[in-house]
């Protein structure tokens, strides 16, 4: 178990973390006609925005209740409300998210009980469900603002009481509840992965669905273009089974199990070959069907490719930052193929770290990276897009993981997941460990006579080939 | 900051927004709002400034989706891009710690990075639960011997353009006169040529577009003490108030610096843009005037003759590739005309321009160069932009990074102009990657395959069209 390092700076420096408004909103963008609205000052969604759409390269629908100086101090409840209703009367979403800030939170407000004022005041919305979740910026990090907001999803979206009886349709559903870590081109993967048993899996959020990146045969939508309809969420009830992938989702998925009575089944990742067994083989268990030929083949392929990387893996000196989830998750992926993570930064504190296999974790921040990569002398650095300075300053590789990644293109449609998405990132570690490759230093016998240029040159001629 | 204080800065004087009619600085509208908040219009008006620490006192959510993600690029240090806060957590909020922690953060930050200054922004959480920035910020000051400026711009002051006057007014207060500028270099004296003293104000090198222009000032003798804020130093801040003349450069948002500058030091300033030949000459020309020097005024007519003709010379064969094209335009204030005259430049049709953040002045501007007839767009939505791209058939949306995907979803041509860009647009120069840029996305390729539809469905929309296809004769 490593020992973790809390945070001892009073200044953080080149932050790691996102914070928990801009997680929630996250979650909520995966789901259907939706469209979050923050409770703080238009800062908060305006810098929220522009993070997603660096990162995502799609157009973000996000709303701001625009508390200004007077309405922070003398109560900005009534902006709640107003929002609400521009929102509901403009574009009659499915859902509206409500996250608070750490303004909000700070002024004290009670975002259910506004909820229910709006109710209230407004019932010709009635249609549109509010999801209000409170996530200050001054504690956790993204992942655990998206966890919290998918608990407040389930909270308010899936009645209470005893779900139907599975009906003989539904048998064949599996709920899947999906960690921020999981990027869309993940979510595909594990849809993929789940169909392939024959069963329907429903994700939660599917973030697969709404920011995948495809161009549409409207010109523009207010909302989200894709992702959990309002109607799935509450027939989570009829499932065969629940997966859950990451552990920050571990309350969300208890507040699942005790609403709909499915029984779940928890992963911390999916990431590399023993992840991927240890799922396939719950789908197997699931369905009751065994495990599909293609998959078996794609194991296979994943275990060549273990093979042919290892020399590049093999004693490799990592340092990662990461949230928690994602970073338990690299970090157990990497040291199941012989690398050594010298270096390990968390953005906050989560007990999933006490299972990563390193010395030490540190909850803090880029730079706190940088020099534990220095003084452990890292050859390769997993992170974000802001430690692309860092890694140049190391001058050592940076694999991108995590957000924002708004330096590369196509980083949230990269599947981490399975066999497929093990095989290619230990492909891609492989070419960026050869393509930084440090010779041995020249060393020159002190008898060795000068090269060619320091001395006088040979006799013209001597020593070519004649034709 | 007191109400009466932010109630003087939104009454800038200089500002045409002030005079008649406000259609500029509205209040912000629950559920309908877009744009930065005043912690972000300060952030953006003083972090080019490369050897200063940054310090943003607040929780993540401020510093944490915004550090390092302008596009302002420095010459020499690189301290700017690192980005620095103190990370509030729940703790500090409710014990009333954050004063400390930032006393202590201004430390480490001096300990570690040597700077020339520190700027410390507070934010919403601090300001509503009281942290004394200025308090801490003369304590630290006086401490560590380093000049520690606030900048009281916690968001919820309101809109971005408030938060460029509240970095403004930051440096007019502490910073600016409080340093002699040093002589010029012997190396640097040219036989004949006087140097004067210029500022340029709202100018932020973004994607190092100033380079553009830069040798010019140098060329005619204009030494520029400092530009607010793109590749600027501390200590070139700190003299600003010895210039002869300010430029003003496409931007609102620090008037009231150069008003200050010119009612309180005698520094006389115009407001002027460098996208475009016209309006870079122009620039040149009204440095001329204002410094009142014939031979300096000589001299800018003879670099203004050799640079238009060498630029219309490399301009001529884009020009018949983009002439003609429909332009529609949706940025903010100034910009709205000042790019207008490049456009105009390379034969190009602006059919319509965004007006929600201009002023009656600008308006009377768009009116003049683009004539009584033309359409202003008030409406910035995505759906009432994609409308005005159909209404007046245009080809491309020239716009800001935050419509960039609106346009790229609705499969229309896009050129970005603002901040976040990876391209520079200024100067004699600029207009050579201005054209690249704008025929690169206008000439793709792409467009045609986007929009058609799939075979298939092409198929069986035109009836029977594989019959006719699969016909021998046809």
């Amino acid at each position: 178990m490593p020992e973790i390092l809390k945070r001892a700076k009073p200044l953080a420096v080149n932050p790691l973390k996102a914070s928990q408004p801009i997680g929630a909103a996250l979650a909520f963008l995966g789901l259907r006609r939706t469209i979050p609205m923050l409770h703080g000052s238009q800062g908060c969604t305006a810098f929220g925005k522009v993070f997603l759409v660096r990162h995502f390269r799609e157009p973000i629908p996000l709303q701001t209740t625009a508390m200004d100086q007077v309405s922070s101090i003398m109560s900005a409840d009534e902006n709640v409300i107003e929002g609400l209703r521009v929102l509901c009367e403009k574009s009659r979403p499915e859902i509206i998210g409500l996250p608070t800030t750490g303004l909000s939170e700070t002024e004290g407000c009670d975002v259910p009980r506004l909820v229910r004022e709006f109710r209230h005041r407004h019932p010709e919305f009635a249609s549109t469900a509010v999801v209000p979740v409170n996530t200050p910026d001054y504690s956790g990090c993204l992942e655990s603002g998206f966890a919290l907001a998918v608990e407040a999803i389930i909270d308010t979206l899936l009645p209470a009481g005893p779900g139907p009886a599975p009906a003989a349709s539904r048998s064949r559903q599996v709920n899947v509840l999906a960690s921020s870590m999981l990027t869309p081109g993940d979510i595909e993967a594990i849809k993929e992965w789940i169909e392939a048993f024959g069963l329907q899996p429903v994700v939660l959020p599917d973030l697969g669905d709404s920011l995948d990146g495809h161009l549409i045969d409207q010109d523009s939508t207010p909302l989200t273009l894709g992702g959990t309809p309002k109607a799935a969420i509450a027939a989570l009830s009829g499932a065969a089974a629940t997966v859950v992938i990451g552990r920050s989702l571990h309350k969300a998925a208890d507040l699942l199990r005790a609403r709909s009575g499915v029984p779940d089944c928890r992963f911390d990742h999916l990431l590399g070959l023993d992840a991927c067994d240890a799922f396939t083989l719950a789908l197997s268990e699931v369905s009751g069907q065994p495990v599909p030929p293609a998959i078996e083949r794609q194991r296979a392929q994943l275990q060549d490719a273990m093979v042919d990387t290892h020399f590049m893996t093999g004693f490799l000196r990592i340092g990662i930052a990461a949230d928690p989830d994602l970073l338990l998750a690299l970090g157990q992926f990497l040291a199941g193929v012989g690398g050594e993570i010298v270096a390990a930064v968390a953005s906050t504190r989560a007990e999933v770290l006490a299972d990563l296999p390193a010395a030490c974790v540190r909850i803090g921040d880029l730079e706190d990276l940088e020099h534990a990569a220095r003084a452990q002398r890292a050859q390769l650095i997993v992170a974000n897009s802001h430690a692309a300075p860092s890694a140049q300053r190391l001058q050592v590789p940076l694999l991108r993981a995590g957000f924002p990644q708004y330096d590369w293109v196509g980083g949230y449609a990269r599947a981490w997941v399975g066999y497929r998405g093990a095989r290619q990132a230990l492909f891609d570690i492989a070419n960026l460990v050869l393509g930084n490759h440090h010779d041995l230093p020249v060393y020159r016998s002190i008898y060795r006579v000068g090269d060619v240029d320091t001395l006088a040159r040979a006799p013209s001629g001597a020593g070519l080939v004649r034709q | 900051m007191k109400t009466a204080e932010i109630a003087q800065l939104l009454n800038e004087p200089a500002c045409a927004h002030n005079r008649n009619e406000k259609s500029g600085c509205a209040r912000t509208k629950p559920g309908a709002t877009a744009g930065g908040c005043s912690f972000d219009g300060a952030q953006i008006a003083l972090l080019p400034i490369a050897d200063v620490a940054h310090i943003v006192h607040g929780p993540i959510g401020c510093a944490g989706a915004s550090w390092d993600n302008r596009g302002a690029r420095s010459s020499g240090p690189t301290l700017y891009r690192i980005g620095m806060t103190t990370d509030l957590t729940e703790q500090d909020v409710i014990m009333g710690r954050g004063e400390k922690r930032l006393f202590l953060a201004i430390k480490q930050a001096i300990d570690d990075y040597a700077p020339q200054a520190v700027f410390v922004y507070s934010t919403c959480v601090p300001a509503l639960i009281g942290d004394d920035l200025e308090a801490v910020a003369r304590a630290a000051s006086a401490r560590w011997g380093v000049p520690v400026v606030p900048v009281d711009c916690a968001g919820f002051y309101g809109t971005k353009n408030l938060g460029n006057r509240i970095a403004g007014e930051a440096m007019f207060k502490y910073v600016i006169g409080t340093r002699e500028p040093a002589p010029v270099a012997a190396s640097a004296h040219r036989p004949g040529i006087r140097v004067h003293d210029v500022n340029l104000i709202g100018e932020y090198n973004i994607a190092g577009e100033f380079w553009h222009v830069a040798p010019l000032f140098d060329e005619l003798g204009l030494r520029i003490l400092c530009t607010l804020s793109g590749d600027a130093r501390f200590h070139e801040v700190q003299t600003m108030h010895r210039a002869q003349a300010s430029m003003v450069v496409c931007a609102k948002a620090l008037l009231n610096v150069a008003r200050k500058l010119e009612s309180d030091f005698g520094v006389p300033f115009f407001e002027g843009s460098f996208y475009g030949i016209s309006d870079t000459s122009q620039a040149f020309r009204d440095f001329a005037r204002l410094l009142g020097d014939d031979d300096l005024a000589a001299r800018t007519e003879a670099m203004i003759a050799r640079e238009e003709r060498s630029v219309r010379a490399a301009l001529e064969p884009w020009q018949a590739r983009l002439a003609g094209k429909r332009v529609l335009l949706y940025t903010g204030g100034v910009k709205s005309w000042s790019v207008v005259s490049a456009l105009q430049d390379l034969g190009m049709t602006v059919v319509a321009t965004g007006t929600n953040k201009s002023t009656e002045e600008d308006k009377a501007r768009i009116r003049e160069i683009m004539g009584e007839a033309t359409k202003m767009i008030t409406d910035g939505s995505p759906k009432a932009l994609l409308q005005a791209y159909k209404d007046h058939q245009a080809d491309i949306l020239i716009a800001g990074g935050r419509n960039l995907y609106t346009a790229l979803k609705a499969r229309i041509p896009f050129l970005d102009i603002n901040q976040e860009r990876e391209f520079g647009y200024a100067g004699y120069g600029g207009m050579l990657e201005l054209v690249r840029q704008l025929a690169l996305t206008l000439e793709s390729p792409v467009w045609r395959k986007v929009r058609a539809p799939a075979p298939w469905h092409a198929a069986a929309a035109a009836g029977d069209a594989l019959a006719v296809a699969g016909a021998p004769d046809a």
